[in-house]
């Protein structure tokens, strides 16, 4: 029954004279996320409001599902709508409506009319008296509150006169693309991808780099960084997934450096790494998934070590949230299930039984230096062979 | 060089059994049951398939019951004997490094109220007849033993168990899981005393999805499944007939030149201990020599993850086989391991090569080489 989609925005609402930028924006990630749905669809923003037409058939739940999805949307509302053809008909077509939608009757209710196109013959109070009246004349169970309603049955008067009552809720956030774009540490735990999620929520584009460290990680906890890119870029858009082979860096790193400081060396090479990648490809920070103490290399001191090479802004939106907080976001969007596949990844292979919790940063420089002679070629080649996954 | 010394998962097909196959499906499409004569000619195929592998096992053809393979026969020997038996008694026997596919099921009848007795083995991870004999009671229905272990390529004394069984108690069914052990020598069911034994194709160069269950003539067991009645109504379902007539090809060439074949992989197996065994600080787990399989070779590496020297000789072009599923975040060492008492250490260093009639002496000599090389640098990085 449902033809089209009013989408509500929410903090749009309240950008200045930037504001034609934002909702351009929702509505190309709009078209493109109704661009997979089976239909099709003409989305287009007017008097301050997005609509999403079906033009014929089309998977209603697929439609939801996807606008689920899009960063930007705080409400989905089905509507249907009638050509103008008198308020006689409008009144059938409303009792029609309330009869289908909601089998249990049993229920208060308002009518909320609105009249866009003031050339109508009815203004909205008469419009709000008439239709409740014919709703109750149809079903004598259902009763009127006018303050504290269980449904709200919205006529909109425009062009065509729109009828909706129910609103699907949407991701919030802000549409990728506003925001610029940014560089994610993706390791195939349950942290980063949740950490992708947020920052593109706030409107910008995800672009992520993996360390792959064959033979010791296998192809398949590569292909499983692929799925859980692939989990992200069902919200955020492609992703381009740059996969660095790690291995040697990781090896050398081994045979110069203190064992117990590996983990924190590995993680300042990686954040080198990424931070290349980042500034070539326009990207303006990086993002982990790390939250203060939750392991050795994410205390407050180790934090300092590794930030400190990294000349670009690192966010980290899970910084202060609990491991508990973090598998419910995963479970939401999807990513918990891939990310306990139990394939081991670079970061855990050649970690000390007891790794340094508090690294001085400047220990850990000198110790760097055990490297000079072949790291900088190593990081080159590194660089070089990056294979780039673009993620759909 | 691609080396592929996973068999005991699963083989390639002979080009032969799959041309067969290929024909069935194009030309010789019809259901065994249908009345006419595309169905006349589809029935031939099971026929000659039943002829067949009843003729290598010195059986009779109605003794053998197709299946979806090693699992499904498996399944239907434990869950249709004791069904099928439970009046007379709720006591199974089997052994503590059978595979999955009667462990789980026997776990299974253990929930339904049934007792479970599992025998331990020794070092080289073969059972005591004594044990067995102390196992046997009155209520005993049912003893599973399988032939060869896919881990270690022990291979278990069955004819001598199979004696005892019926000395013992001749009411009870003994069943055989012979999936590795088919195809790497003769095995005669009947002068074993065998009731049951099950075979799956993918492990002799036939079709995945097909197997057979030995189903001794009169042996007391249940269907599992219900349907159409085919195959007297002990396994219903449309009989899988390019894969049946693929088995059987399959089994038939594998006979072909078998004492030849098998003399040639222990030969081969042989070649791949004694270098391993060049390597410092291994070792070869189950039964050395001409007691153990042909085809299989367990080795534990100290110091090195086998997930990780798997990676690493699959770089190298080698595909090999982690003795144990183990992972970082589900430790699940091996009971086969387990049960023959190897160190703690080494269940989650091994791994497992496995021979085919296809591989060939220089393929040996190559892993050797690579192992020799590969080994000594994995050990250099470990976690300290």
């Amino acid at each position: 029954m449902c033809r089209a989609f009013l989408i509500k925005y929410a903090e749009i609402g309240i950008k200045g004279k930037n504001r034609y930028l934002f909702e351009n924006a929702l509505v190309q990630q709009i078209k493109y996320a109704l661009k997979k749905c089976d239909g099709q669809f003409s989305v287009r923003k007017t008097d301050g409001r997005i609509y999403a037409e079906a033009e014929g058939d089309f998977d209603y739940e697929d439609a939801v599902a996807r606008l689920q999805k899009v960063f930007g949307i705080s409400a989905i509302c089905p509507m249907v709508y009638v050509e103008d053809e008198g308020f006689e008909s409008l009144g059938r077509m409303v009792v029609d409506y309330v009869g289908r939608t909601y089998p249990d009757r049993n229920r208060t209710f308002k009518v909320a009319a609105r009249r866009a196109r003031k050339s109508y013959p009815l203004d909205s109070m008469e419009m709000n008296a008439e239709l409740g009246g014919l709703i109750l004349d149809a079903y004598p169970e259902m009763r009127v509150d006018v303050h504290n309603p269980e449904i709200v049955i919205h006529v909109e008067v425009r062009d065509r006169i729109y009828v909706y009552s129910a609103v699907i809720p949407g991701p919030g956030g802000m549409p990728v693309g506003t925001g610029g774009k940014a560089m994610l540490l993706l390791s195939g735990g349950i942290d980063s991808p949740v950490a992708g999620w947020m920052i593109a929520k706030r409107g910008v584009k995800i672009d992520a780099v993996y360390f792959h460290a064959p033979p010791y990680t296998s192809e398949r906890a590569k292909q499983k960084v692929v799925d859980l890119a692939a989990k992200v870029a069902a919200y955020a858009g492609p992703v381009y997934l740059h996969v660095i082979n790690f291995t040697e860096i990781q090896l050398y790193i081994y045979d110069k450096c203190p064992h117990d400081e590996l983990t924190i060396i590995m993680r300042r090479y990686m954040m080198r790494i990424a931070e290349h990648i980042a500034r070539e490809t326009e990207c303006l920070g990086l993002i982990t998934g790390e939250s203060i103490g939750q392991v050795a290399s994410q205390t407050m001191q180790s934090l300092m070590a590794t930030d400190e090479v990294c000349g670009l802004p690192v966010y980290r939106p899970l910084i202060g949230f609990d491991k508990m907080d973090i598998v419910d976001i995963s479970e939401k969007i999807g990513t918990y299930e891939t990310s306990i596949q139990p394939y081991e990844d670079c970061c855990t292979i050649f970690v000390a039984k007891h790794p340094v919790t508090k690294p001085n940063v400047s220990v850990i420089r000198r110790h760097e230096h055990n490297l000079d002679e072949k790291i900088d070629e190593l990081v080159r080649k590194a660089l070089a062979d990056d294979e780039v996954i673009v993620v759909r | 060089m691609e080396v592929y010394l996973d068999n005991s998962a699963t083989t390639r097909c002979f080009d032969e059994a799959a041309r067969l196959m290929y024909k069935i499906m194009c030309e010789d499409y019809g259901n065994p049951s249908s009345l006419h004569h595309k169905g006349v000619e589809a029935e031939k195929y099971l026929r000659y398939a039943r002829e067949t592998l009843a003729g290598l096992m010195k059986v009779n053809d109605k003794e053998i019951l197709f299946t979806s393979g090693g699992t499904e026969s498996d399944n239907i020997a434990l869950i249709g004997a004791a069904m099928a038996n439970h009046r007379r008694g709720r006591h199974l026997i089997t052994t503590a490094i059978e595979h999955p596919a009667i462990l789980q099921t026997m776990a299974y009848l253990e929930n339904q109220g049934f007792e479970v007795t599992y025998l331990p083995v020794d070092g080289q991870g073969r059972i005591s007849l004594t044990d067995l004999e102390k196992a046997i009671r009155p209520d005993t229905i049912l003893v599973s033993i399988m032939h060869t272990n896919n881990e270690i390529g022990s291979v278990q004394p069955i004819g001598e168990a199979g004696a005892l069984i019926k000395k013992i108690n001749p009411g009870t069914l003994f069943h055989v899981d012979a999936v590795q052990g088919f195809g790497k020598c003769r095995i005669y069911p009947s002068r074993m005393h065998v009731d049951m034994l099950s075979v799956s194709a993918h492990k002799i160069h036939g079709p995945k999805g097909v197997g057979f269950l030995y189903l001794k003539d009169g042996a007391k067991v249940s269907p599992i499944m219900y349907g159409g009645g085919q195959q007297k109504g002990m396994r219903s379902g449309t009989e899988n007939v390019p894969g049946i007539a693929g088995m059987a090809k399959a089994a038939e060439l594998v006979y072909e030149h078998l004492e030849q074949d098998v003399d040639r992989m222990y030969g081969l197996r042989q070649m791949l201990i004694d270098g391993a065994e060049g390597i410092e600080q291994t070792r070869i787990n189950g039964c050395p020599g001409r007691e153990g399989a042909a085809h299989i070779v367990s080795l534990s590496v100290r110091g090195v993850r086998s997930e990780v020297l798997l990676h690493a000789l699959e770089e190298k072009g080698i595909y090999v086989s982690a003795g144990s599923a183990c992972s970082s975040n589900k430790p699940q060492a091996s009971a086969t391991l387990r049960a023959i008492g190897v160190d703690k250490d080494l269940l989650d260093a091994t791994v497992r090569f496995s021979i085919s009639v296809f591989t060939t002496e220089e393929e040996i000599q190559y892993t050797i080489q690579v192992l020799k090389e590969t080994v000594p640098m994995l050990r250099r990085y470990t976690r300290r």
